[in-house]
């Protein structure tokens, strides 16, 4: 089906962006990638008056580092997740997980922060930016703020983006001696949504687990910290032992629907077998 | 309200009054006749309608045409009129590497973007690039050997300059 009608507007900056949104009272629609936007508009799921591209903000665009973080703009395209060399060492797990997210024609185009914004519990780059305990910066009418990504994503498709705010840059802390990183999914077909995916980041200082982030997606409404699995896992060696308690306690940590095809059980138990899949397979960043 | 926009087609400049909401694929196909690019499921999902913007494959049926002022696009009449993707072409054609055809400007988008970066990719990188690519008829299999085909010959063919 083709899109309802509505009215374009090429933003040139943040403020510009802001001030058209708020003229149209919640009846308009930020457009990064247009690679969700766009087919919920021909499914008629959504139809603004307005559109208001954000392609041509240039505060939204570049990859850099500043003060032990790595700023990567808004509108960052996934294809340069898998090119950029800033993010392949400063933001190893959107590296990692860019491969997983669709295909290469919609990598050309998706941005990670319509990613992002867009919080489908099902994405892989918001678990990715929830491992890495990235921050997002998010501009409103009165100034910019930073979020945490666990308070970040908030629900299904809901984010601590309010309406008419944007996403300006995430921010990844710089990685540590001893980093590690893993990331898989289990999916029917390749490209496809994952029935299961995990994003660990593990800080190992001579054989002892310092730091353990776990991120699953496609478990629960939202990206979901394995807080049980994390703890199983700090303070020791990373081992068959290590592993298989955080495995166990991976149970406490989600609590997934059944849906049609898919029992929560099943959900649960490929979790546990990627988590120990992912664990085993940690690789070395800095 | 209709805007006017430049943008360049296959190398020649175009300007079209359009509608915000008529994306890309419907300006090429209505306004310019290009009905190479197939319009499958308007979705995303078939990759028939893939044409380059500014040199990388992208969803014609996912772009407004309006985003695409001042861009280059390029779509599979292009391709086949400059003679890049002859080969690839040839190879299709000798192995069976399509039945109805509708999904073959997409999928010679694919091959054509896949093989720019990576001249010798193995069978899976290939059904890995194609990922986005529906075909309804062939079974994929034929369409893999004929991309397999082509890198193999242009390789063969680099070597023998050398
Ligand atoms: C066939 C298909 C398969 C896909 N498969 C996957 C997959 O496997 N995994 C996956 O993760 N994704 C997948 N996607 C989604 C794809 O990655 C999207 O591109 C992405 O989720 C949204 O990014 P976008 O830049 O296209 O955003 P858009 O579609 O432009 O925007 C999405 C939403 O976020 C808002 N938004 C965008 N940017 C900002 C910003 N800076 N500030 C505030 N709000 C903003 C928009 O207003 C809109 O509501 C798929 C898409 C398609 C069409
Ligand atoms: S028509 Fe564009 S992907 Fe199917
Ligand atoms: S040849 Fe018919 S869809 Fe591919």
């Amino acid at each position: 089906m083709k899109s309802p009608a509505f009215e374009y507007m090429r933003a040139e900056s943040v403020l510009d962006a802001m001030a058209a949104y708020a003229g149209m009272d919640g009846d308009a629609v930020y457009l990064a990638g247009g690679h969700s936007v766009m087919p919920a508009m021909a499914l008629r799921l959504q139809a603004p008056s307005l559109m208001i591209d954000l392609a041509n903000i240039e505060a939204l665009t570049g990859v850099s580092l500043q003060d032990g973080w790595l700023r990567i703009g808004a509108m960052t395209r996934h294809v340069q997740a898998m090119t950029n060399p800033l993010i392949a060492t400063h933001a190893p797990l959107f590296a990692a997980a860019a491969p997983f997210v669709a295909h290469p024609a919609i990598r050309n185009r998706g941005t990670l922060g319509g990613s992002l914004a867009h919080a489908d519990p099902a994405s892989e780059f918001p678990a990715a930016a929830v491992a890495m305990r990235a921050e997002l910066e998010i501009a409103s009418q009165t100034g910019t703020r930073r979020v945490p990504a666990d308070a970040f994503f908030r629900d299904i498709y809901e984010t601590a983006i309010e309406p008419g705010e944007i996403l300006q840059a995430i921010y990844v802390p710089n990685p540590v001696a001893g980093q590690m990183i893993g990331f898989d999914e289990i999916a029917r077909r390749r490209g496809d949504y994952a029935m299961v995916g995990v994003a660990v980041q593990v800080v190992s200082v001579e054989n002892t687990m310092t730091d353990v982030s776990i991120a699953l997606f496609s478990v629960g409404n939202k990206p979901t910290r394995a807080v049980g699995a994390q703890a199983a896992l700090i303070g020791r060696a990373l081992d068959g032992a290590s592993i298989s308690a955080a495995q166990a306690a991976l149970g406490d940590d989600l609590d997934p629907s059944d849906d049609p095809q898919f029992p929560a059980s099943m959900r649960v138990h490929l979790a546990r077998v990627l988590l120990g899949r992912v664990l085993a397979n940690l690789k070395a960043v800095a | 309200m209709k805007t006017d926009i430049n943008f360049t087609v296959n190398g020649e400049a175009v300007r079209e009054a359009i509608e915000p909401r008529t994306s890309l694929a419907d300006v090429l196909r209505d306004n310019l006749s290009l009905t190479g690019t197939h319009l499958g499921c308007e979705m995303g999902a078939c990759g028939a309608c893939l044409v380059l913007l500014d040199g990388a494959p992208v969803h014609a049926c996912l772009v407004l045409a309006v985003q695409v002022a001042g861009q280059k696009i390029e779509t599979i009449e292009g391709l086949n009129n400059s003679g890049l993707v002859a080969d690839l072409q040839e190879q299709f054609h000798d192995r069976n590497a399509l039945q109805c055809g509708f999904c073959t400007s997409g999928m010679l988008m694919s091959a054509h973007a896949l093989l720019s970066q990576n001249s010798m990719p193995s069978r899976p990188e290939i059904r890995d690039a194609l990922s986005g690519n529906y075909c309804r008829c062939t079974g994929y299999e034929a369409i893999v050997d004929a991309i397999s085909a082509t890198a193999e010959r242009r390789s063969k063919i680099v070597e023998g300059v050398q």
